[in-house]
């Protein structure tokens, strides 16, 4: 490899230097559809399960075709994208916040050309390039974290759990027939890159080890106050302890205190809290971000642990799709997975999903947890 | 011929979703075929040892990444995360795997001109693979080595006049719903708002001096597609202060079955006919509608939930006089908790140049660099010294919409100068009054 400079001159970095420009502005990429139409559409349509049409006021018609991607995503898909967007819609596209890919056009027999053309793009392992669907009362694409992909603190994969839900639900993805919306979401630990704790089902990796503290390098590779002031239960004390016949600086952790939340490693690499048979996730259930008819809630953990089974996560995809399912079943229409739950109350929702209720969903984290015990004697038997 | 066997990765071939494995393998090809002759600067085989890593961690499952590193580009402090891989003689091509996020632009709208200019210089310099987008919304390079970081960082500025993103205790790279540009229900200009406040807080966003990471996100209406009252710190959600505008004609057409109900996005089940009173007026959440042939609002008992014009498009607008609400807080659950953003600006026009917005992120900020501890999200700080302080370093009066009820514990703070007399009081004139 012969090295290529930019033009960049190490020796004098300042040269030539362009920062703090911001990104690309939006107005350089509207479709003219857009541009002309900002602020004047009249109304919208979904036309079929990932079509849609917006209507301008002075009748102008945007035709978006929405599709299903992985977030991760190779040059060579994202090219392929580019030579859609050229054939079909003179070089523009978008993104949406759930990593979906939209193609716009201005009227039907361009859509239809471009939903012809994307219906047989696949893989060479036969999954589909670009699936449409994720409108409506549908589950629209996952949002999710970089798992063993990228990652240093995941307690579970991201892109290969999410591909086996989205398998599974995929009926869901391409129709409109729930009740409601689901906002499908995996955060990888709980750190939670993405809106986890606000989705109507979430995944969310946990660990469930304390720390392996590796005092041979700890003192050399952490401010150990700065571990101690880590820990939200006061779990790690600094300590001095014996290693190779030499006192050392180190910490200890209170076991029993800890919560496996990982916010120590993240200040102190010497505390790896990874592990094989510790480590899973659990199912959140009945958060929402909308404003609609209900307020916006946190999710809540009703299964509290189901192991890592690579590669295709049978128990835990099948636990989401039983919940999708009975969900579908019972809820009123423009009822969300929480609202649902709500209305007809949480036991009801265990009596109703057979998901079996154990003391770990009893919440003990802090003064919250008083105000989700029932202080009443109104409950269903 | 592959390089590492992938059988459990090879799984996640089959199925209708796309196949990121499938996708990856297609680059690994791709690059080892290499048909344009490209001199790659980081290892050809990055995409070949990613799977190979990948596939190591869902046989043992744990992750092969090692922790942190610090790498990033000349007077910023942020937009690399460094990434090393654990095992890096078995995988060369990844040993050194650091990310660039690349400040993605306002409604993620793109031109194929910009994104091949985005793919050749990633083809060239990284690993060839992304993600569409990261979570705060970042367009995200995965992968490169530590030489090329500066060089990604000259092509981009130069050839596509793009800035990297945030990462560490910084302003988050902000991100938006569509908005105006392809809907409706939008209050204001969410691109414009975005863009404008990164490119005003460009300091911010690239030389971290906060406690912590500080997100903006920017919703165009209630119902929230971007999820900025979960996701950020500082979350701009539309609304509107005057009635919602009401078009009885095409009432009657939803009553008459003429058009769809909530823009067909119910029409895979067969619901019944639409009826306006169940579907309606009994599922507003503050009952201030009925229906007797014409629609009814009482518009000041309505919260703006959404739903009638969610379902009544288009016989329902929002209202004329629109502008936003500000909530603060929202965070994931490290480390007290996950939260949802509080309400603090009930209301606010959202004119150029967002002047009276920008004031009160300013102030928020003023206070939190210095009460904040080091890694408190501001959500923390408001719950560790009060909502009342919040609001008096922000000059919010405080007004009944910021709470859902008052407190029901009398621990109240008074300020002295609340309380007839103040605090400085005498024992011996108390003990006039009083015996010992």
């Amino acid at each position: 490899m012969a090295f290529i400079s930019s033009g960049y001159n190490p020796e004098k970095p300042m040269e030539g230097r362009i920062t703090d420009i911001g990104p690309r502005s939006f107005e350089d990429f509207y479709p003219p559809v857009i541009k002309r139409n900002k602020g004047k559409w009249d109304y919208h349509e979904i036309l079929e399960p990932g079509i849609l049409v917006h209507v301008a006021e002075n009748g102008e018609k945007c035709f978006t075709v929405r599709c299903g991607a992985a977030r991760l995503m190779s040059v060579s898909l994202i090219r392929e994208a580019c030579d859609i967007a050229d054939k079909h819609c003179g070089g523009h596209l978008r993104w949406t916040t759930r990593n979906n890919i939209e193609f716009m056009v201005e009227n039907e027999a361009a859509m239809k050309s471009l939903v012809a053309d994307l219906k047989d793009r696949k893989f060479a392992g036969g999954s589909n390039k670009f699936p449409i669907g994720g409108t409506g009362a549908a589950i629209s694409n996952m949002i999710h974290t970089q798992g063993w992909v990228h990652c240093h603190t995941p307690a579970m994969d991201a892109s290969g759990p999410v591909k086996a839900v989205m398998d599974e639900v995929f009926d869901y993805f391409q129709s409109m027939k729930l009740p409601a919306p689901i906002r499908l979401a995996l955060a990888c630990c709980l750190n939670m890159c993405g809106a986890v704790h606000a989705s109507d089902i979430g995944i969310v990796g946990i660990h469930r080890k304390p720390p392996i503290v590796d005092n041979e390098v700890l003192d050399n590779v952490c401010e150990i106050p700065l571990a101690v002031a880590a820990c939200p239960t006061g779990a790690i004390k600094p300590t001095k302890t014996d290693f190779d016949g030499k006192k050392i600086n180190s910490v200890s952790v209170n076991e029993d205190r800890c919560m496996y939340c990982g916010n120590c490693y993240t200040m102190c690499p010497a505390l790896p809290l990874a592990d094989y048979q510790g480590d899973g996730c659990v199912i959140m259930v009945g958060g929402k971000v909308s404003n609609r008819i209900s307020m916006p809630k946190l999710a809540k953990v009703v299964v509290a642990y189901i192991p890592n089974e690579p590669p295709r996560w049978p128990t835990l995809t099948k636990a989401i799709k039983h919940i999708i399912e009975v969900y579908s079943k019972n809820a009123k229409k423009y009822e969300r997975v929480g609202e649902w739950a709500e209305r007809i109350g949480w036991e009801k929702f265990f009596e109703l999903t057979g998901l079996e209720f154990t003391h770990h969903l009893i919440d003990d984290f802090r003064d919250p947890a008083y105000y989700t015990w029932r202080q009443s004697t109104q409950f269903k038997f | 011929m592959a390089k590492h066997p992938t059988p459990l990765l090879d799984q996640l071939e089959t199925g209708p979703w796309p196949s990121f494995v499938s996708d990856i393998k297609q680059e690994a090809e791709h690059r080892s075929k290499n048909p344009k002759g490209i001199d790659f600067q980081a290892p050809q085989d990055c995409p070949a040892d990613l799977l190979g890593v990948l596939e190591l961690s869902f046989k043992e499952k744990e992750t092969h990444w090692k922790h942190g590193g610090i790498v990033g580009v000349f007077g910023y402090g942020g937009g690399v995360i460094g990434r090393y891989c654990d095992k890096p003689e078995e995988f060369p091509g990844v040993a050194h795997f650091h990310t660039v996020r690349i400040n993605q632009p306002a409604g993620k709208y793109y031109h194929t001109d910009y994104l091949r200019g985005v793919c050749d210089i990633w083809e060239l310099r990284g690993s060839g693979l992304t993600n569409m987008h990261g979570s705060t919304g970042d367009l995200v390079l995965l992968g490169t080595v530590t030489p090329q970081l500066e060089e990604i960082f000259y092509d981009m500025t130069h050839k596509l006049n793009t800035d990297l993103g945030g990462s560490g205790g910084n302003l988050r790279t902000p991100a938006d719903c569509l908005g105006q540009s392809r809907c409706e229900f939008a209050c204001y200009d969410t691109q414009d708002l975005c863009h404008t406040l990164t490119n005003d807080y460009q300091d911010e966003l690239h030389r971290p001096a906060f406690p912590y990471k500080f997100k903006f996100k920017f919703d165009g209406c209630p119902n929230s597609c971007v999820a900025a009252l979960a996701r950020s710190d500082f979350s701009v959600v539309g609304t509107w202060k005057d009635d919602i505008q009401i078009d009885q004609a095409k009432v009657k057409a939803y009553v008459g079955g003429e058009f769809k109900p909530n823009a067909g996005a119910h029409a895979g089940r067969d619901w019944g006919k639409f009826d306006i009173v169940k579907e309606v007026i009994e599922r507003c959440p503050t009952k201030c509608m009925s229906f007797d042939g014409a629609l009814k609002i009482d518009n000041a008992n309505c919260t703006r939930c959404m739903h009638c014009i969610n379902v009544m498009p288009r016989a329902l607008r929002v209202g004329k006089e629109k502008g936003a609400s500000i909530l603060l807080g929202a965070k994931a659950p490290i480390l007290d908790g996950a939260q949802l953003s509080s309400l603090l600006v009930p209301f606010v026009p959202v004119e150029k140049p967002y002047t009276e917005i920008k004031e009160v992120i300013e102030n928020i900020w003023d206070w939190w660099m210095e009460e904040g501890k080091n890694r408190e999200r501001v959500g923390e700080t408001m719950k560790r010294l009060s909502f009342q302080k919040l609001l008096e370093v922000t000059n919010i009066k405080p007004v009944a919409q910021h709470v859902k009820e008052p407190r029901s514990n009398p621990y109240i703070f008074f300020r002295e100068d609340e309380v007839l007399g103040g605090w400085t009081r005498d024992i011996n004139e108390f003990r006039k009054r009083h015996a010992r």
